[in-house]
């Protein structure tokens, strides 16, 4: 090891810790900021650092694709608008999981004799950075709805992903044992770039949240493979990192939603649950309210609970919600929120909203914190959300959902429901709260709901 | 090459238990931080990407290290900033000024 090497590779160090930081402080949303800048700097640091590698002899293609990556980086950074999160950060697991392929297919390329350890590496880096690299961006298509946010499935759908995974589990061993075959090597990526669709292929916008941190730990795992390919710690520590973030991640969604965690590994989704509790509300009857009604039933309560949902983010009604609990405040009533793990499209969905709304975090509450809390408020104000308050998910063992943990808005003494039209949720679940003698539902777009709701409040 | 040896399992094995022991405490509320953090540092790929756009080895090389670099720079940019730009969103409640009524403040950049 030269001087330079042994410099690079402090610099190398000091940034792995400067990310451990980073990630550290977001433990600490008033010192997440300062935290996460430094780890910039940290980024910096090593990207610096590394240009002084010894092997590194011409810079005109390092120029330009620095320069064309921060074209296209900088709006993606600044001008995504809140609500088109979900598919800016599936898009950028793409991203990430095409760099490590790309490097993985360029070493595999250039190296005539590949040791066995090594190839192994690199197998495993395209493998899942291929998959990654197309299942992030049919997340992303779906999330845009550049294609249809429904399951897309078909008889014999698990049969054929498992088959196709199966196939490629075996290239990789086959190239473990012979690494010199590169018509496997190619073979291998082309199926894993097919395995990515067809493992996004049937899932379902509901089941988003699960899919986007399983890629998030998918693209972590290809560059931590790299880092084992091309012998360099600080990618094998990110990746680690980026890795356990989103294995944790999915952990959490998944359990939120009462799936297996096995369930998950292999993204067997498959098709959304019967319409098992379809029929039965036939002939019960909804309790509907006006607008004017249901203000006043907000503005003269003690408490109330804001219950978001996916539906605040389509009708991008955060701002009015805000609005509405400002004015509520004034009066003397105390506003809560309750998430919901799962609200959304991707984990902290609804925070990010509601930040973005101005809403301080102190009044933002996890489900284990408010549930205790529903039966005290006078009002659950349900906003286009769905499944995550439905009781059937407590009390009905034939209901797909069973066992999923849910808000208790049910308890509370009672309940208004922002909503589009009596059409069920994801997987067509039928909602029997929306029939119980407590709850009111005041239909149409969340935004002009909340908007009515607003002018009603002034009025009074 | 050089085969792999067991030290780089060492620094894996122990990188995760680190990140997983540092994440399980990042409260739900951050959890979108969390992602475009750790998507922002995984752009670190970079380090492999630059060495492989600028060896020099042969033309598809270039491109294929010319590529890395593009995708690997716009996860480190836009992830930095859009992580920034959401953690400027996060904020406490202000305190209630003594007695009477509380006039929320609403201002400040978005």
């Amino acid at each position: 090891m030269d001087a330079r090497e042994v410099v690079i590779q402090a610099i190398y160090l000091a940034a792995s810790v400067l990310f451990i930081l980073g990630l550290k402080s977001l433990s600490r949303p008033d010192k997440a900021r300062l935290g996460m800048q430094q780890a910039a700097v940290g980024m910096a640091l090593a990207i610096v650092g590394t240009l002084f590698h010894h092997e590194i002899i011409r810079f005109d293609y390092i120029a330009l694709a620095l320069i064309l990556g921060s074209v296209i980086g900088y709006p993606l950074g600044m001008f995504v608008p809140m609500t088109a999160m979900p598919q800016r950060i599936a898009i950028s697991h793409m991203f990430g999981a095409l760099a490590a392929t790309l490097v993985g297919v360029a070493e595999y390329r250039i190296n005539a004799h590949v040791p066995r350890s090594t190839m192994a590496a690199l197998g495993f880096e395209v493998l899942f950075g291929g998959l990654t690299v197309t299942g992030s961006f049919m997340a992303f298509g779906k999330l845009q709805e550049l294609i249809t946010g429904r399951p897309v499935t078909y008889r014999g759908q698990n049969a054929v992903n498992i088959t196709l995974f199966g196939v490629a589990v075996a290239m990789f061993l086959y190239l473990i044992y012979r690494p010199e075959t590169s018509t496997v090597f190619y073979a291998m990526i082309g199926l894993a770039l097919l395995l990515g669709i067809f493992m996004v292929l049937p899932i379902g916008g509901a089941d988003m949240p699960v899919v986007v941190s399983l890629l998030n730990s998918y693209a972590g795992l290809a560059s931590s493979a790299t880092g084992f390919a091309i012998q360099n710690n600080v990618l094998i520590i990110c990746g680690a990192l980026d890795g356990a973030s989103g294995f944790l991640l999915s952990i959490l969604m998944s359990k939120a939603m009462n799936r297996s965690f096995g369930n998950v590994l292999f993204g067997a989704f498959g098709s959304p649950p019967a319409l098992a509790a379809g029929t039965e509300a036939k002939d019960l009857t909804v309790n509907s309210v006006s607008a004017e009604d249901a203000a006043m039933r907000m503005a003269y309560a003690g408490e109330v609970i804001v219950v978001p949902g996916y539906g605040m983010a389509v009708a991008q009604a955060q701002h009015v919600v805000r609005e509405l609990a400002d004015l509520l405040e004034k009066r003397g009533v105390t506003v809560k929120y309750a998430i919901h793990p799962v609200a959304g499209r991707m984990p902290g969905h609804m925070n990010v909203l509601l930040a973005e709304a101005n809403v301080p975090y102190d009044r933002l509450y996890d489900m284990e914190e408010i549930n205790s809390e529903f039966p005290q408020a006078d009002v659950a104000l349900v906003i286009g959300a769905n499944d995550v308050v439905n009781p059937a998910a407590r009390s009905d063992p034939a209901s797909p959902i069973y066992g999923m943990p849910i808000l208790d808005v049910d308890r509370s003494k009672g309940v208004i429901v922002l909503k589009r039209s009596m059409n069920p949720g994801f997987a067509g679940i039928e909602n029997h709260l929306f029939y119980a003698p407590n709850t009111s539902m005041l239909f149409g777009d969340a935004k002009s709901s909340l908007t009515r709701l607003v002018s009603e409040v002034k009025a009074l | 090459m050089n085969p792999i040896t067991i030290i780089e399992l060492y620094v894996f094995v122990l990188a995760a238990f680190v990140g997983y022991q540092v994440i399980t405490r990042v409260p739900p509320l951050l959890h979108t931080p969390l992602m475009s953090a750790t998507n922002a540092i995984s752009g670190i790929s970079l380090v492999g990407s630059l060495v492989l756009a600028g060896a020099n080895r042969d033309t598809a090389s270039n491109w294929l290290g010319f590529i890395a670099v593009t995708a690997a720079t716009i996860n480190v940019v836009g992830g930095f900033l859009i992580t920034d730009r959401m953690l400027k969103m996060f904020r406490r409640e202000p305190k209630p000024a003594p007695g009477g009524a509380l006039e929320k403040k609403t201002g400040g950049a978005g």
